[in-house]
Parts: C-alpha cells; sequence; structure tokens
C-alpha cells in the first residue's frame, strides 16, 4: 500500500513512472508498424539521427526550452530518413550499410555541434545530455505533460488511420491498387515514429530506444495473429515494462532507469518467443514431439 | 612524441583497422551488426574488467570479443526461431546487453565514472597522453600501438583467408561445397569485428567506430566492382577522412571523432552525386542522354520512311516535325541536336535531311 501511496504522491516517483508509462505505451504502438514493416532498426538510425537537430535548437533558441528541442530533434531525424530513402532510391546500398552510413554520420555531426555548445554556452549547456541519455529519474511535469500532449496525437492518429497503417504494413502494392496514397501514409507512419523517438530520447536515451520500439512489438508478435491484439498487447507490454522498470530503479536501486526498462522489457521478449500463445517456440516443440510420438506407436 | 603526430598514428591506424573488416561486413549486408556490436561490447568490458579488477587490456579484450559473439549468436538465434525477424532480433539484442553492462558498471565500478559520452563520443583527445613505455622509452600513444596491431592482425586473417572470406561472402553455398564452412568464417569475422571495435571504441569512442568501419567500405561500394580494389580504396579513404578531419577540428577547435564521422560523411555525399558510373549525376546525364538518343532515333525513322516520297519536303520540314511528332520545342530542338551531332542528319536551311548513317541507324531501329 505503501508503494501505491508513494506512486501517487511522491513528485519524482511519480513524473518517472508516468513517463516511462507513456513512453512505453507510444512506442509500443508506433514500433509495432516499424517492425511489422521490418524497419527494426530504422528507430535506431533516426535517434541518432536527432542530435544535430536537438544541438542546432538549441543554438538559436539558447534556451532549454523542452519543445524547441523536441521539434530540432523532429526535423533532423526527418532529415536523416528522408537522406536514408534517396540512398535507398538512388544506389545499390543495402538498407542496412545505408542506414549505419546516415545513423554515424548525422551523430557524428551533432557530435561537433555539441563541443561547438561546450564552448560557447559553457554551464548553460547542463541538462543536454541528458536530453540524449536520457534520464528518466530527471524528468520534471512539464517534460511529461508534454510527452503526453505529443502521444496522445500519435496515438489518435493511429486509431483513425488504423485501416490504411494495416493494409500498408501488410501489403503496401494492394495499397497502391486500391489507391490508398501510399507515400503519404507511410511518411504518416515515419512522422509517428519520429515523435515516439522524441519522446523517448530524454527518458532512456538514445542507445535503449530501439529496444522500446522493437521489444514490445516483437513480445507481443508471440501473443495474437491480428494486428489490433498485437498493438493492444505492445502497447500494454511498454507500459508494464514502464512502470516496473521505473519502480526498480527509483526504489531501492541506484541503476539508471532506461536500462533496468530495457533489461524487464528483454526478459518479457524472452518469454514470449519461448511460451508465447500464438507462436511459442516451447508449444511448438511440444507438439513436434507428441507427433513423433505418436508416429513411433504406430 | 608530439600530441598532434600522436593523435595523427592513432586516427590512421584506428581507420585502417576499422576499413579492413569494413569491407566484408557491408558486402554481407551486415553493416548494422557493426552498430550493434559496438554497444553490446559493454558487458563483456566490464565483466573482463571485473575479473581482473581493474581495466585491464587483455581481459577486456576477451571478455568484449566474448559478448560481441554473443550478440551474433543470440541474433541468429531469435533469427532461426523464425519468430523475430532479423532486424527486430539486432534491435533488441544490443540494447538488452548494453543495459546489462550499465547494470554491470553501476554495480561493479560504482566509483569509477564511466561517462556515457565518452564511450559514444570518444575522447582521441587524450590518446597521446596515455603513453607506452618501454623501460624509459617512450613509444608514442598506447592506442596506436594497439590498433597497428589489431590492422595487422585483420591483415594477416584477410591475406591468408582472402579466398574464403570472398567465396563464402558471394556464394556461400558454393563455399560449402568446397568444404569450408562459411559459418566459421562469418563468426572468425565477427570476432575480429568485435575485437576491433573494442580498440577502436577506447581510441576514438563507438560511434566513431561504426563510421570508420561502415562509411568507407559503403563509399569504395560506389566506386569499383572489384573486391582487392575496393579494399584498397576504402583504406585509403579512411585513413585521408582521419586525417582531415583531425586537421579540421584542430582548425575550429571542435570534437576530432566528430569531426572525422563529419568528414566521412562529406566524402560519402561527394561520391553518391559524382561517382562516375553510379552517382546520382552520372545517372541524371546516363537518362538524358538515352532519351536524347530515343528522340534522336525515332526522327531518323521519321525521316526514313518519308524520303523518297512525294511529300518528303513537307515532312522534313522542322515546324512539321513539331507539329507531327507532338513533340515540344526543347525536345525537338534536343533530337536535331543530337542527330546533328552523331552525323545522321545535316540540316538545309528549315529541311532536315538523313545521312547515310541515319538511314542505317533508321533501319537497325526498325529490325530491333
Amino acid at each position: 500500500m505503501n508503494l501505491f501511496h508513494e506512486l501517487l504522491f511522491d513528485y519524482t516517483l511519480r513524473n518517472v513512472a508516468l513517463g516511462c508509462m507513456i513512453l512505453g505505451t507510444v512506442s509500443g504502438v508506433l514500433g509495432s508498424f516499424a517492425v511489422l514493416r521490418r524497419q527494426g532498426l530504422l528507430g535506431d538510425a533516426l535517434a541518432h539521427a536527432a542530435l544535430p537537430g536537438v544541438c542546432f535548437a538549441f543554438i538559436l533558441t539558447g534556451l532549454k526550452t523542452p519543445i524547441a528541442l523536441l521539434i530540432g530533434a523532429a526535423l533532423s531525424g526527418w532529415i536523416g530518413m528522408l537522406s536514408i530513402n534517396q540512398i535507398l532510391k538512388r544506389s545499390r546500398i543495402d538498407s542496412g550499410a545505408a542506414l549505419g552510413t546516415i545513423l554515424t554520420v548525422f551523430f557524428g555531426f551533432g557530435v561537433v555541434l555539441l563541443t561547438v555548445i561546450q564552448k560557447s554556452y559553457a554551464g548553460k549547456q547542463a541538462g543536454l545530455d541528458k536530453f540524449l541519455f536520457g534520464q528518466a529519474a530527471g524528468l520534471v511535469a512539464e517534460q511529461v505533460l508534454t510527452m503526453a500532449i505529443l502521444s496522445i496525437i500519435a496515438l489518435t492518429v493511429v486509431v483513425l488511420l488504423f485501416k490504411e497503417f494495416k493494409v500498408i504494413s501488410f501489403d503496401p502494392e494492394f495499397a497502391q491498387s486500391i489507391s490508398i496514397p501510399t507515400h503519404v501514409v507511410a511518411n504518416m507512419l515515419s512522422a509517428l515514429l519520429l515523435i515516439s523517438i522524441v519522446v523517448g530520447l530524454n527518458t532512456v536515451g538514445v542507445v535503449l530506444m530501439s529496444a522500446m520500439l522493437v521489444g514490445p512489438a516483437a513480445a507481443a508478435r508471440q501473443w495474437t495473429n491480428s494486428l489490433k491484439k498485437m498493438l493492444l498487447i505492445a502497447a500494454s507490454i511498454g507500459t508494464i515494462s514502464g512502470l516496473t522498470g521505473a519502480l526498480i530503479s527509483v526504489l531501492g536501486t541506484k541503476i539508471p532507469t532506461g536500462p533496468v526498462i530495457v533489461i524487464v522489457l528483454s526478459l518479457i521478449v524472452l518469454l514470449s518467443v519461448l511460451f508465447g500463445s500464438a507462436r511459442g517456440v516451447v508449444w511448438e516443440s511440444l507438439r513436434r514431439r507428441k507427433r513423433r510420438f505418436v508416429e513411433g506407436q504406430r | 612524441m608530439s600530441v598532434v603526430l600522436g593523435i595523427a598514428l592513432v586516427a590512421v591506424a584506428t581507420s585502417s583497422a576499422c576499413a579492413l573488416c569494413g569491407v566484408f561486413l557491408v558486402l554481407r549486408r551486415l553493416a548494422m551488426m557493426a552498430d550493434a556490436i559496438s554497444h553490446s561490447i559493454l558487458p563483456g568490458l566490464v565483466a573482463g574488467y571485473v575479473l581482473a579488477q581493474g581495466p585491464n587490456l587483455l581481459t577486456g579484450f576477451v571478455g568484449a570479443a566474448a559478448s560481441g559473439l554473443l550478440t551474433v549468436v543470440l541474433v541468429e538465434a531469435l533469427t532461426k526461431s523464425r519468430r523475430v525477424k532479423e532486424d527486430a532480433a539486432i534491435g533488441i539484442v544490443f540494447p538488452a546487453l548494453f543495459a546489462l553492462g550499465v547494470f554491470l558498471v553501476t554495480k561493479f565500478f560504482d566509483n569509477l565514472h564511466l561517462d556515457a559520452d565518452a564511450i559514444l563520443f570518444g575522447v582521441i583527445e587524450y590518446s597521446p597522453f596515455d603513453e607506452f613505455k618501454l623501460g624509459s622509452l617512450m613509444l608514442g600513444p598506447k592506442s596506436f600501438w594497439v590498433m597497428l596491431g589489431l590492422f595487422v592482425v585483420n591483415a594477416m586473417f584477410m591475406t591468408t583467408f582472402f579466398k574464403e572470406l570472398k567465396v563464402s561472402t558471394f556464394d556461400p553455398e558454393l563455399s560449402k561445397a568446397l568444404g569450408f564452412s562459411p559459418s566459421l568464417i562469418h563468426y572468425s569475422l565477427m570476432a575480429l569485428v568485435a575485437v576491433t571495435t573494442v580498440g577502436a571504441f577506447s581510441a576514438v569512442g563507438a560511434i566513431l567506430a561504426v563510421a570508420l568501419i561502415i562509411v568507407p567500405a559503403v563509399t569504395a561500394s560506389l566506386l569499383t566492382y572489384r573486391l582487392k580494389q575496393m579494399v584498397a580504396i576504402s583504406l585509403v579513404i579512411g585513413a585521408t577522412c582521419g586525417l582531415v578531419g583531425f586537421w579540421l577540428a584542430t582548425l575550429v577547435d571542435v570534437s576530432i571523432s566528430g569531426m572525422i564521422a563529419t568528414t566521412l560523411g562529406a566524402v560519402f555525399l561527394l561520391v553518391f552525386l559524382f561517382a562516375p558510373n553510379r552517382g546520382v549525376v552520372a545517372q541524371i546525364i546516363r537518362r538524358r542522354r538515352q532519351s536524347a538518343r530515343f528522340l534522336a532515333e525515332m526522327l531518323a525513322v521519321h525521316l526514313d520512311s518519308h524520303e523518297g516520297t512525294s511529300d518528303e519536303d513537307e515532312e522534313s520540314r522542322i515546324g512539321h516535325l513539331i507539329t507531327e511528332m507532338e513533340w515540344a520545342e526543347p525536345q525537338a530542338d534536343a533530337a536535331i541536336a543530337t542527330s546533328t551531332n552523331l552525323g545522321w542528319i545535316v540540316q538545309t536551311g528549315d529541311r532536315l535531311q538523313l545521312t547515310s548513317e541515319g538511314r542505317r541507324i533508321a533501319q537497325s531501329v526498325r529490325n530491333r
């Protein structure tokens, strides 16, 4: 009961838990589409590509206005995505190499800008690295509110365009044939993916963002074959890992929140792959063994 | 040894060692594995340090290589279970291991300030101050010797097993048939990538290590189809960008690692746009030339079909062409200019006349 009380009334714990849960929900849903479209690593690349935008936003606004930094992050992630698309369209470079190139180059350029900031705004940049490497424990109410608003927008769009997103995730050619503007819808999905990345940056950070997008989706996929259920399960898994991670890290351990969430999430993925009701590995091998046994009896 | 020379040596040795691994990684479409490994070596590195009770080069390397291989094994196990696609498998395995690494760091090295920034960005700037000493002899930065050693190991592996690497990269089935296991080669290569990344990561940071592995090889792949040339070009691009990036960084006083990655990106962009055959500009020019040639061929066929008929005089008038072929004026101009340049037609006043070469072209187009 004490824990429940603290969760409701302890300022830090409430913010951290809420922030992580919001992130878990939105990244679970948008990550599902990314995973189904085989863009599991796009999130990782775009999270890194956001760095120069964050730095530019900081240099331009000079303040730690969270919303300016978020917009900067989203814009530069968007440019990163366009660059990846151009590379794939105009050369024979494979998607992994294209992602890797954009990821490292954008991030490297961001690091250059970071050193510029460190030189000219000495002392004032405190918090900028937290924005990137995530410090859930440092979330303030204002940030949580921004995250909530962005997530609600993203999830509303998903509900409104559910059919379009579904078709484009499973059969883009069919989508085109029934005159769904596939480019627009695909860009829309990517924009929403960027929103969830931006929401995640100051919570779990660049490196762990990939797990927040891929983990819930990969786990949820093992429990169902229906997209609607998959989205709901992924959102729940994301939310639960967020909450559990926040609780474990804030109470008791000194381990940063992001890594704890990811470890919890990875365990859920492992359990789902083994025991998932729809596709669990264990059930399949049991079935196979039974079949062999029956055949042996004949 | 001067600081500048020290950093330059580290930059060149690191970029060369990385570029060697990168070529095969990129050709095997495993570029993102480099990114994954660069993060997932953390728990192994920390475990190695824990065993040696302090930052120990050898145990660190062994641990890091082990967790690099563990990444590969886990990704393959997940992919082979057919429950998770490969990209998603990579996307979950490396953050999990990285998170485990952070956990180990906070548990065992609480007082050791292992900064996330330092891991990701790298501080090549400090490398000259950690010199390799032999007795009283100062032999330059330790990282230089480490990376030089790794370069030699990589180069020896690649020259010894060049054929095996080549065959198993381009045709794994053939390699199996010839009796050497593609997966053995695969794991050896991955172990090298892991060890190289560890070395590079303490010298220049994780992200630059990945940049140095992927970008030179990707850039080289736009310039040549030949494996040996690709290796050579990657080495040159890596080393040059290392030095140029370092120079630029000192010029404007910013992060050296970041500037080297930025320089690599700039070179990639230039090659992507202007590569002789596969560059964007070359593609556009080729497409233009093809469409101009197509127009010229149409013109030749048109003139040929009316040659010697009663309406030849009218049909060969430039103004008539524009209406009959439904060409816009620039198209007609392009067709006429191309045909004239190729020596297919001659122009007298506003009449066009086929040359013998033009007639031959018209014939061959019709016979297509």
